[in-house]
């Protein structure tokens, strides 16, 4: 549907597979009717979603709406009962080289014996495959990663002696090594301090400079308008999507949050 | 014998040689993937899966009737093996935490082997004597070939880690992002469980059902507080566990009627105990001194700033205080007082104090700094 406004973002440095893509409109994400439960209970009702190429998207919603989800569900991480994902038209297993993933912060043990160079080369390992080891060309790129999100002084710190924020910019530098096409973020704000969360969104706005789609989980609706160009509401099912200036208002915040915020602890 | 007697038998005494090497190689290769279990929140997996193991050991007795070890063993292999397995089942199909399924399926597994047990003693057959070294393990049974066995399960375990390494550290750190990146995350947790289990079993005829799993955690355990890296904690705790192995064994041998199984995972826990206490970065010790040498630190810069504010009322900055105007500030001692003085930060004259030149400098510095870091 916006598709052709995106159009535009494409760059001669991307990949042979967007080019191959080009005539299809440019939807680097597309979700068919996903429905995932946990023990009878569903957490995405029947999900139609198609995110257009080169957006920086916000998933909004409240706690238990499924953001982390759909996420985990479109990276194959958690089984749908009932739907596909494609990614550029192929399903996601075809496609891993073009897909990023920045987890929760607190979904690993920091107190995990290594250090952050270490934890930024783990990105490297899914373009080494099976049984090879990093290298050289793998360490530097590492090593560049670091510097973007500023914390190659910190390089051999052991990674539970980083601040929040830190290990959070450790997370997004892995990311960032795996120089993907679409990035997917789990709450990439949650419990960073102010600088931090400003180097973050220009790293983000960067990668979407570079013609990059970048879908994160927000939790903070004061900064939608002024971080991202995209928006998707969720609440168990898909409220609404659109760019943020046209969807992004009381009534939809009302369809999302109203009358279902209360109900909705579950974790 | 003692010790010093076992350690000029150890290499020409054909008995001794092979517990020896048995009991170190064991310490070594559970040391090992100890780390990985340790690292992986499953510690109480090993106590399940050797539990799981004997009604295994049983039940290939009575379907054999003979008490070959290899034979017992790979009874005990299929068991343990069967018993890991139906704990992940448990835990990926229904709500139960895996705390719940590992004591479920250890007490399960236990009770029918110990009821086994039972029957096979009450058995007319002469042979049956001795399933019950099982429980505790009996190193002094372990002749040259069991030892072979172990050193090639050791050597294939190795190869395997090594080759995988870079699989086992991601998924051991993230499972979900390895997930992602498109290993098969069920391919590696089986790898190593499997090796887990197999190590286990391997130590049964040693140290026995009931403490095997002190074998698995205690080195990985000691070694994690010694480095902040992986690699070197796993070759630590392979180093703690194969040295529990031979110093066990030279005390139990030392020592008669000790049996070696025991002695060896005291051993072990010697080691657990010295690195808490110890080991530089977690121990207790050093972080209990860095904690006092804190609190002193900022006692001493308390004191002095607040004898910096009361110098700073007067022209004279030396001008002489009584000392009893400092008894207002909770946190003054009679110590930080002394070392102000040893500082020449402070002069004392009968009761009285005096901030010197070099004090009042010092602590209008400190509280600049104070101020800059609230700004």
């Amino acid at each position: 549907m916006n598709t052709k406004k995106n159009a535009h973002s494409k760059d001669e440095n991307r990949n042979s597979l967007s080019a191959d893509m080009a005539d299809a409109g440019a939807i680097a994400v597309k979700v068919d009717d996903l429905t995932v439960a946990y023990n009878y209970k569903p957490v995405l009702w029947d999900i139609d979603l198609e995110i257009p190429e080169g957006v920086l998207m916000a998933i909004v919603g409240p706690n238990g709406a499924g953001k982390s989800t759909l996420i985990k569900a479109i990276l194959g991480i958690l089984k749908p009962i009932a739907g596909s994902v494609t990614i550029y038209g192929k399903p996601y297993h075809k496609q891993r080289s073009h897909v990023a993933y920045v987890p929760q912060k607190g979904s690993v043990d920091w107190d995990f014996p290594t250090v952050a160079l270490d934890v930024v080369m783990m990105g490297t390992y899914g373009s080494l495959g099976w049984i090879k080891r990093p290298g050289v060309k793998e360490k530097k790129a590492a090593l560049e990663a670091l510097e973007k999100v500023g914390m190659l002084p910190f390089k051999d710190r052991q990674i539970s002696q980083l601040s929040g924020g830190q290990q959070q910019r450790i997370f997004l530098a892995r990311a960032l090594v795996q120089d993907a096409s679409i990035y997917f973020m789990d709450e990439p704000f949650q419990g960073v301090d102010a600088t931090t969360e400003i180097a973050i969104i220009n790293i983000l706005k960067e990668l979407r400079k570079a013609g990059k789609t970048v879908v994160v989980v927000h939790h903070d609706l004061q900064t939608v308008p002024e971080y991202f160009d995209w928006v998707t509401f969720l609440n168990v099912k898909k409220i609404a999507t659109g760019p943020v200036k046209d969807i992004f208002n009381d009534d939809n915040l009302t369809k999302t949050y109203g009358i279902n915020y209360k109900v909705s602890v579950q974790k | 014998m003692n010790l010093q007697e076992y350690f000029s038998l150890v290499f020409s005494d054909y008995t001794l040689r092979t517990i020896t090497l048995g009991t170190a190689i064991l310490g070594a290769v559970t040391g090992m993937l100890g780390s990985f279990a340790v690292l992986r929140k499953q510690s109480l997996l090993g106590d399940a899966i050797s539990h799981a193991a004997l009604p295994g050991i049983a039940l290939a007795f009575l379907i054999t009737g003979a008490k070959d070890t290899n034979t017992l063993l790979i009874g005990a292999l299929v068991s343990g093996l069967i018993g890991t397995f139906w704990i992940r089942g448990i835990v990926t199909k229904t709500h139960l935490k895996s705390d719940t399924a590992l004591g479920l399926i250890l007490s399960l597994f236990f009770g029918f082997g110990m009821l086994l047990l039972t029957f096979i003693q009450k058995q007319p057959n002469a042979n049956q004597a001795g399933l019950d070294k099982y429980l505790f393990g009996q190193a002094a049974t372990l002749v040259e070939s069991d030892v072979w066995l172990m050193a090639i399960i050791t050597g294939i375990c190795l190869l395997v880690m090594l080759l995988f390494w870079k699989e086992f550290k991601l998924l051991l750190f993230d499972p979900d992002y390895t997930k992602t990146l498109g290993f098969n995350t069920k391919f590696i947790d089986v790898l190593i469980t499997s090796f887990i289990v197999l190590a286990i079993v391997l130590g049964l005829q040693t140290v026995g059902v009931v403490l095997m799993s002190a074998m698995l955690l205690a080195p990985a355990a000691a070694a994690r507080q010694w480095t902040n890296s992986l690699g070197k904690m796993v070759f630590l705790a392979s180093i703690f566990g194969a040295f529990s192995g031979v110093f066990g064994t030279a005390i139990s041998a030392s020592q008669d009627n000790l049996s070696t199984g025991p002695v060896i995972v005291i051993v072990a826990s010697v080691f657990v105990v010295f690195s808490f206490v110890f080991s530089p970065g977690r121990g207790l010790l050093f972080r209990q001194i860095r904690f006092i040498k804190n609190r002193r630190d900022l006692e001493f810069q308390k004191t002095l700033a607040f004898m910096y504010h009361i110098a700073e009322t007067h022209e004279d900055i030396s001008h002489p205080h009584t000392i009893k105007i400092l008894n207002n500030f909770q946190g003054f001692t009679r110590k930080t007082l002394q070392k102000l003085v040893d500082k020449n930060y402070v002069t004392l004259d009968g009761t009285m104090w005096s901030l010197t030149e070099e004090g009042f400098e010092t602590a209008a510095n400190l509280y600049n700094q104070n101020i800059k870091k609230h700004e």
